[in-house]
């Protein structure tokens, strides 16, 4: 199949107004293959009185923003928004189109894929261009993240895909970056009655159960009092985990069962498991091992822990947290957006 | 009221192992069970059906051995239940599962379709939103409640931040979360009357759909590769003398690792 298709485009989530950290995130990563394949970047914004954003997209690696403001898009609805981001494409013609994989990415991308009838790839970690045949290579974890998957779009354009949030890197940031306002109209005046938001609720986000939490702090023995807790939880506030716990804690009445790890608790897998003052016996092991990464840290060098962790830290918790949480804290707000 | 239930055989994956020396996913021994999303979706629907006397049709693509879900969706109380069966229909990725799916659903009355939110085989969310544009429906998905109104539906909308309370009029379609309910458990009588029932099966010849749009032929995605990712090796032990010196090697590997 000829390629007329050039370009690479990201659509840009925004919720009331801000936009969302992972919309920077993939135009940090289609900077690089537009690079790479020697095109531009497009940016697809939405939205009702949206555009402050815009040069903030060019900061983060737009060439080109398409806008289309529009009361209509104020909120996120399936349809309107399904209707102009496939205008969008059937009239640009991009290579690669990415969304993020949120909660309104993934009701949008299929619907969109469905319609201009393309491929789609849900929720990929690794995008890479295929230095032979430039395909692009969408890499995605799948069978309840037991396998990877390298997935190809060969003959349909655009290759589509939707990309986990938190794995691409941000460009770092070019104040001085300009681009190229594109307006662009949809006629959404006849957008069907059949659909009506009743009510917008937003809510503080609720303690997660262990399992599903991505990052997860967990504590020991050897953080020695209960009020030590307390390091554990600001350090979890700082990277957006959970407190965990190993059987000794929960035992001592610290913290609540449903929070155990272990083979008597819960098994979990998160992306992140920080091992603090848990010595590792292999009933807790059972329950974490399979965590994408151990950081471990123990006062005792020979503490079972350190067999499974990737990072293993001899030395005292009550000292190293808290110093890690401040430097955390400093390195979240110089990236802050 | 006629109600659709898509569902999906899958292995547990919560049971699914590596191997840890060659690192490959043990098979053997895994159970298949219906999908967990879309087995609340089937609750949702049983439900809709004691309250207003719906009827519940569940159907399936898959092999024979798919018929084991369909059973157990009838035990919990569905009516109807139909499996997609085909060779032509083999090796589909969403785009062509979901133009399968919809043209059967054309054969079909319905006022509302539930599929799952997503598949614990894959993960990928995709197929609902499909069915509905192939059908020209509107959609709701992350649906973790659901009242019925005359002819419309009042849904609880999940998302990151927070939820739509979203009234939708029917036809539609919604794919539903496991948070929203707990599924039934089959019946002694429901199991008896399982057995007692028929399930259809429609192959290629039953369904008006392009050829062109069905199986691993009709797929615009393919697998390029799969692969594990690989056994764990031991990692690295520092003795540090500062909690600055702790905090900077960790921060080093979460950086790395683009948690921060």
């Amino acid at each position: 199949m000829s390629n007329e298709h050039r370009h690479v485009l990201v659509f840009v989530e925004q919720r009331e107004g801000i936009l969302q950290r992972v919309s920077l995130e993939l135009l940090g990563k289609a900077r690089k293959l537009a690079d790479y394949r020697n095109q531009e970047v497009i940016a697809v914004l939405l939205g009702d009185q949206v555009q402050s954003m815009v040069s903030e997209l060019y900061h983060y690696g737009a060439d080109q923003v398409i806008l289309t403001d529009d009361p209509a898009l104020k909120v996120y609805m399936t349809e309107p928004y399904t209707k102009v981001v496939s205008e969008v494409i059937q009239h640009y013609k991009p290579e690669i189109c990415m969304f993020g994989a949120t909660a309104i990415g993934r009701d949008l991308a299929p619907r969109v894929a469905a319609r201009i009838q393309t491929g789609l790839t849900a929720d990929c970690t690794s995008l890479e261009i295929d230095e032979d045949n430039q395909n692009l290579l969408m890499t995605r974890p799948a069978f309840g993240g037991n396998i990877m998957a390298t997935i190809i779009c060969p003959d349909h354009y655009p290759q589509m895909s939707t990309v986990r949030p938190g794995v691409m890197q941000l460009m770092e940031k070019d104040n001085s970056r300009e681009g190229q306002l594109i307006e662009f109209k949809s006629d959404l005046s006849d957008m069907s009655e059949d659909f009506k938001i009743l009510e917008i609720v937003k809510t503080i986000k609720e303690k997660k159960n262990i399992e599903d939490a991505n990052i997860l702090i967990s504590a020991g023995r050897g953080i020695g009092s209960q009020e030590n807790l307390k390091i554990l939880e600001e350090l979890a506030d700082s990277l957006g985990g959970v407190v965990s716990a190993s059987r000794a804690i929960v035992d001592q009445g610290w913290i609540d069962r449903n929070f155990q790890v272990g083979q008597t608790g819960k098994t979990v897998r998160p992306d992140l498991y920080i091992a603090c003052g848990i010595s590792g016996a292999i009933q807790h092991l059972a329950g974490m091992e399979e965590s994408e990464l151990i950081i471990a840290i123990n006062k005792d060098p020979k503490a079972p822990i350190f067999d499974v962790a990737d990072i293993g830290i001899v030395g005292d918790l009550k000292k190293v947290l808290p110093e890690l949480t401040k430097q955390l804290n400093l390195e979240i707000t110089t990236k802050a957006i | 009221m006629k109600i659709i239930v898509c569902i999906k055989q899958v292995p547990d994956t919560t049971e699914v192992r590596l191997d840890p020396k060659t690192g490959t996913l043990i098979r053997e021994g895994v159970p298949s069970i219906i999908n967990p999303d879309d087995k609340c979706g089937l609750e949702a629907a049983i439900t809709l059906k004691e309250q207003f006397d719906a009827h519940v049709t569940v159907i399936t693509m898959g092999p024979l051995q798919a018929e084991k879900a369909l059973r157990e969706a009838l035990a919990m109380g569905a009516d109807d239940a139909i499996l997609l069966t085909d060779r032509a229909f083999a090796g589909a990725d969403t785009w062509a599962t979901s133009s399968t799916l919809a043209s059967a659903i054309r054969n079909l009355e319905y006022d509302l379709i539930i599929t799952g939110r997503q598949a614990i085989d894959g993960d990928t969310a995709q197929v609902g939103p499909q069915i509905a544009e192939h059908l020209n429906l509107q959609q709701v998905s992350y649906v973790e409640a659901l009242e019925k109104e005359e002819d419309t539906l009042i849904l609880k909308r999940m998302f990151e931040d927070g939820f739509h309370r979203i009234q939708v009029k029917m036809p539609c379609l919604i794919t539903t979360l496991s948070e929203m309910n707990t599924p039934r458990y089959m019946s002694v009588a429901g199991i008896y009357e399982a057995f007692q029932k028929e399930i259809k099966h429609w192959t290629l010849e039953d369904l008006d759909v392009n050829r062109a749009f069905i199986g691993l032929k009709g797929s615009p995605t393919k697998v390029k590769k799969s692969f594990t990712k690989g056994v764990k090796t031991a990692g690295k032990l520092f003795e540090i003398t500062t909690p600055n010196e702790g905090a900077t090697i960790i921060i080093d590997k979460l950086k790395e690792k683009f948690i921060i």
